[in-house]
């Protein structure tokens, strides 16, 4: 790195700021953590950081198969697999269009393909409840309101602008010698895509698929629009037992239900981290 | 372009060289189809509706702009709309400095850098609503933070920002920040990892000091990156609806009223979808007069830059 | 022999079809009763759909008292694909009646005599010109409040019979070191008060005349000032954490023995059974200061959409069941309310139960019901919301009450 950020007191600033951040960030999480493992009466009286006294996994289990979410009592598993098949759905076909948007948007520049990327891009503006009325009567017209199709749909529409938006950065550094020494050997438009770009394109792929899933697992106000009793997403089972006007507030149960919820999108994170900041890195020269 | 004469059909190579000088258009089409009906096609809806008096459902019948006046003068808009101003700078601003603080920290060869980094980007994998429960909970003064610190013997000590009228706002911006921050950090990494090193040992051996090379050398070189920030920062902010709603509820009273909680509040629960319209239509308008210079300024500098 | 198979057939088909039709008819019920306790109570119509033979689909939305969920109605209205039966109250079912969107129940309702047993003000609202539309569930009273008896005892306080009296018991009260006065700062609470403030100052003509037919001379008159100024003193006597509390935490401030008293509808009470609380033993409920007598009530009602002819058999036992006798009573005994029904029998109700159903024939007679304005009974959701903004707002900071009635009577003339 830049000479002067060997010395010890730097060093010693550096790690120190660092963990300082850290500890509060991480703080929220081992509150709700430890939230979900004590039983009720000591949430109440302790303090939010104190080690339970008590140590308890029940309100995990319940929170994943016992907790009513109104009157069917079987907690929030269910509603898992739902959330799973659209969200995958979902992110598989947004990226793979937003894949080929950056390609055309990047390498086969028309009259034009600047202000027709503004225009997408604008897409990532819009607050879904703007749009949520005049969604569902067209979703009623094509028969499609209440199911996972309709839902899926709903999706990929509001996801094209930002996955349009990594890959066209991403590609945009992606050096033109390489397709223009292919197009010389006659390779077409899809050969083009699929054996050069397509396979040098794992970390925007990453991050692209890392964004898509976060924001379409943790949507609500869609999901809970269109679907019906036992077909809605976690988010909306998540709701239902974290908000419930009335009796008594279960919070142990509540945060074990919301780290449950949050698992995937922390894993896919996780697993995903590596390659994230690489993603993310256009324009770069330098391995 | 060949057009094909006579009844002979036309030959093959004609129609795939069209289809290949045809098909980068016909690829982007779909997603142009969508972006018009679903984006701007609902966005003409929105308007069409905010000049109508309807209520409980759309009534087509046109009646001018007396739908806007109404939101204007609507105490709760007047308090949205600072607190838009108040939340939405302080959000992009805390997100983007204390970003690209950690990230300059982080790209110091720090070891375990990838258990920080995770730890810092983890909060945007929480949906909004837990992420203001689990907020509401900590800076609760009976049960959180301002509890926690009297315990450890500070018994003056006062945090109670949710409850009070004037400050509420201010815990929306540390909610969010906290969520947002991670992922500018990871843009802004990426960013300082792609900038030519041999340039920073030249100018340190030149003798500058670190502060002023990253001022004068690495940040100007991260402008695109500011940019794709910038983008997603707004995008969050707009869309902050859930996590005020999870935090605060939108009070104490309506103080911490945004013009994306009016708007749902007049569109779906009090039957107003007229002036839910018309306070929809204001905030695009806002959103478009900040992104469209922007965006315009920054394609403009990107094509002089590249081919 | 061809007849014979004929019939065969016919008998077959007739058969097939009679059982598909009882098998798969299904009722979607959208509705925001999570909590363990009111989907126990609403399990028991859920049972009894399925002991005449239907089946029930259950679409939970919770949140906001309904926000969420009439938020999802109104998306699925505009796609065209409403459910069976969507949990309503007041002024909601108007709405969605003048759009035309919810069925007949006049044929069930005839046959079963609601009209006779139903209070006329809850028919006020279930029916959409003359026919009904909704099947009540229960009837709450919002000028209710509910107080600890052992702080009550300690202190030798009366429950209080003049605003004065209630200042000075909450005196007495805070002296002691509790809390005064429990309450959650939420918009719909702090309307909830207000439902009893101005009944206080004015009586049920003042608030007919006021929150129901928004004349703008009484939203004007010195009786409304009279009311904020009840609302500046009792904001004077709750802790200060009190914004953004859900009410059942300051119920079970009560509870707990932490405050003296909690201005709330009667499903506070039902958090007070669950905890094991009598009433007249460790809890007192009488009513706001100067509303003895007067009944400001919300209904829960069911409403069904039209949504085609095969589901409207399944439609009708829904509302036959919710209007159920045994339903009625087993449902309310948990959620605190009084059946809708005025033919059921007080017996099991505790000693709260008993009051209000007694002080519900009491209030008719004397034209002393009248519909809670913060749930929806008074005014359309168009206005009621810009009205809340007024209250809330004068809840948490105001301190001018003539200056807050000004606004109330913008507030109600910008919303028209």
């Amino acid at each position: 790195m830049v000479k002067g950020s060997r010395d010890r007191g730097a060093r010693f600033v550096i790690y120190g700021l660092l963990l300082f951040f850290a500890a509060i960030y991480v703080l929220p999480l081992i509150v709700m953590l430890l939230t979900s493992l004590k039983p009720l009466p000591e949430i109440y009286s302790g303090s939010i950081i104190a080690l339970p006294h008590e140590w308890t996994v029940k309100p995990w289990i319940d929170a994943w198969g016992e907790t009513c979410v109104g009157l069917s009592c079987h907690g929030i598993k269910g509603y898992f697999w739902n959330s799973t098949k659209m969200t995958v759905a979902a992110v598989i076909i947004s990226t793979a269009i937003g894949m080929l948007n950056g390609y055309v948007l990047t390498k086969w520049r028309f009259k034009g393909a600047d202000l027709l990327f503004g225009l997408i891009l604008f897409g990532c503006f819009i607050p879904f409840q703007i749009v949520l009325i005049p969604m569902a009567t067209l979703l009623g017209k094509l028969g499609i309101a209440s199911s996972t199709p309709g839902l899926v749909l709903v999706h990929v529409v509001y996801g094209l602008a930002f996955t349009t938006l990594y890959f066209r950065n991403y590609y945009v550094a992606f050096p033109d010698e390489l397709i223009r020494a292919a197009m010389i050997d006659g390779a077409k438009f899809f050969d083009i895509f699929f054996r050069i770009l397509v396979p040098n394109s794992a970390p925007i792929v990453v991050v692209t698929v890392i964004w898509q899933f976060t924001n379409i697992w943790n949507d609500f106000l869609f999901g809970a629009s269109f679907s019906t009793g036992e077909s809605a997403p976690m988010t909306v089972a998540l709701n239902n037992v974290v908000n419930t006007s009335t009796g008594e507030r279960e919070y142990n149960v509540h945060m074990a239900a919301a780290v449950i919820a949050a698992l995937p999108t922390l894993l896919v994170y996780i697993v995903g981290g590596r390659y994230f900041v690489r993603g993310l890195m256009t324009g770069s020269v330098k391995g | 372009m060949d057009t094909s004469t006579g009844t002979a059909p036309v030959t093959w190579s004609a129609a795939s060289r069209w289809l290949q000088r045809s098909l980068p258009k016909l690829v982007l089409s779909p997603t142009l189809i969508v972006s018009l009906v679903f984006v701007y096609g609902f966005i003409l809806w929105t308007a069409y509706v905010s000049l109508t008096p309807s209520k409980g459902y759309v009534i087509h019948e046109l009646a001018g702009f007396f739908q806007y006046v109404r939101v204007w003068n609507h105490p709760r808009w007047q308090v949205a709309i600072h607190n838009l101003a108040v939340f939405g700078v302080l959000y992009i601003a805390l997100c983007m400095a204390l970003g690209l603080l950690i990230a300059i920290l982080l790209d110091q060869r720090i070891r375990q850098e990838g258990t920080l980094r995770a730890i810092y980007l983890y909060p945007l994998a929480l949906s909004f609503i837990v992420t203001g429960t689990a907020w509401k909970w900590m800076l609760n003064p009976g049960l959180g933070i301002e509890k926690l610190v009297q315990g450890w013997g500070f018994p003056n000590f006062k945090f109670d920002w949710i409850v009070s009228e004037e400050m509420a706002i201010y815990c929306v911006v540390i909610a969010g920040v906290w969520q947002a921050t991670g992922f500018v950090m990871a843009m802004f990494l990426a960013g300082l990892r792609g900038i030519d090193h041999d340039l920073l040992k030249a100018a340190s051996l030149d003798g500058a000091s670190l502060p002023r090379i990253y001022w004068r050398i690495v940040i100007p070189q991260l402008r695109p990156v500011f940019m794709g920030a910038l983008i997603i920062l707004a995008h969050l902010a707009i869309k902050s609806y859930e996590l005020v709603v999870a935090l605060t509820g939108g009070g104490p009273g309506y103080a911490t009223e945004l013009p994306s909680t009016f708007m749902y509040a007049h569109t779906f629960t009090r039957n107003q979808l007229g002036m839910g319209a018309a306070s929809a239509v204001m905030m695009l308008l806002t959103i478009v007069a900040i992104m469209v210079p922007y965006l315009y300024s920054e394609m403009r500098g990107a094509r002089r830059h590249s081919h | 022999m061809r007849s014979k198979t004929i019939a065969a057939v016919a008998a077959a088909a007739l058969g097939a079809t009679s059982m598909t039709a009882g098998a798969q008819q299904v009722v979607e019920v959208v509705h925001w009763w999570t909590s363990g306790g009111e989907a126990a109570a609403l399990n028991v119509l859920k049972e009894d759909m399925q002991k005449r033979g239907y089946g029930w689909k259950d679409s939970p939305v919770a949140g906001g008292g309904g926000d969420q969920a009439r938020t999802v109605l109104r998306a699925r209205v505009a796609a065209g694909n409403p459910p069976e039966a969507m949990q309503m109250l007041g002024f909601i079912i108007t709405d969605y009646a003048e759009e035309g969107l919810l069925g007949d129940l006049t044929p069930v309702a005839t046959k079963e005599g609601w009209a006779n047993v139903v209070p006329a003000p809850l028919q006020k609202f279930d029916q959409y010109k003359g026919h009904w539309v909704a099947a009540p569930v229960n009837i709450h009273r919002t000028n209710w409040i509910w107080a600890n008896k052992k702080i009550f005892d300690e202190l030798k306080i009366a429950p209080p019979k003049t605003f004065d009296d209630l200042m000075a018991a909450a005196e007495k009260i805070r002296k002691a070191g509790y809390v005064p006065l429990a309450h959650g700062g939420q918009p719909w609470q702090d309307a909830t008060i207000f439902d009893s403030a101005v009944m206080s100052a004015g009586g049920p003509d003042f608030y007919r005349k006021a929150l129901i037919e928004l004349d703008p001379a009484a939203l004007g008159s010195k009786t409304m000032e009279k009311a904020f100024e009840q609302m500046m003193k009792l904001r004077g006597l709750v802790d200060p954490n009190f914004p953004g509390r859900d009410w059942n935490l300051a119920t079970a401030m009560v509870i707990n023995g932490k405050a003296g008293m909690q201005i709330m509808g009667d499903w506070a009470k039902g958090e007070f059974i669950k905890a094991g609380k009598k009433p007249n033993v460790d809890f007192l409920c009488f009513q706001y200061p100067g509303t003895e007598g007067d009944f400001s009530f919300n209904s829960d009602a069911f409403a069904m959409f039209k949504v085609g002819k095969s589901q409207e058999a399944a439609q009708l036992a829904l509302a036959s069941a919710i209007m159920d006798k045994n339903f009625q009573e087993q449902f309310n005994l948990k959620k605190g309310s009084i059946p809708a029904r005025m033919d059921i029998a007080d017996t099991n109700f505790d000693a709260c139960g008993k009051k209000s159903m007694a002080d519900l024939k009491v209030a008719l007679k004397n034209n002393a019901m009248v519909g809670s304005f913060a749930h929806g009974h008074a005014v359309p959701e168009s206005i009621k919301g810009a009205m809340i903004d007024v209250v809330t707002k004068f809840f948490n900071s105001g301190k001018n009450p003539s200056e807050a009635t000004k606004q109330l009577v913008a507030a109600v003339a910008a919303s028209k």
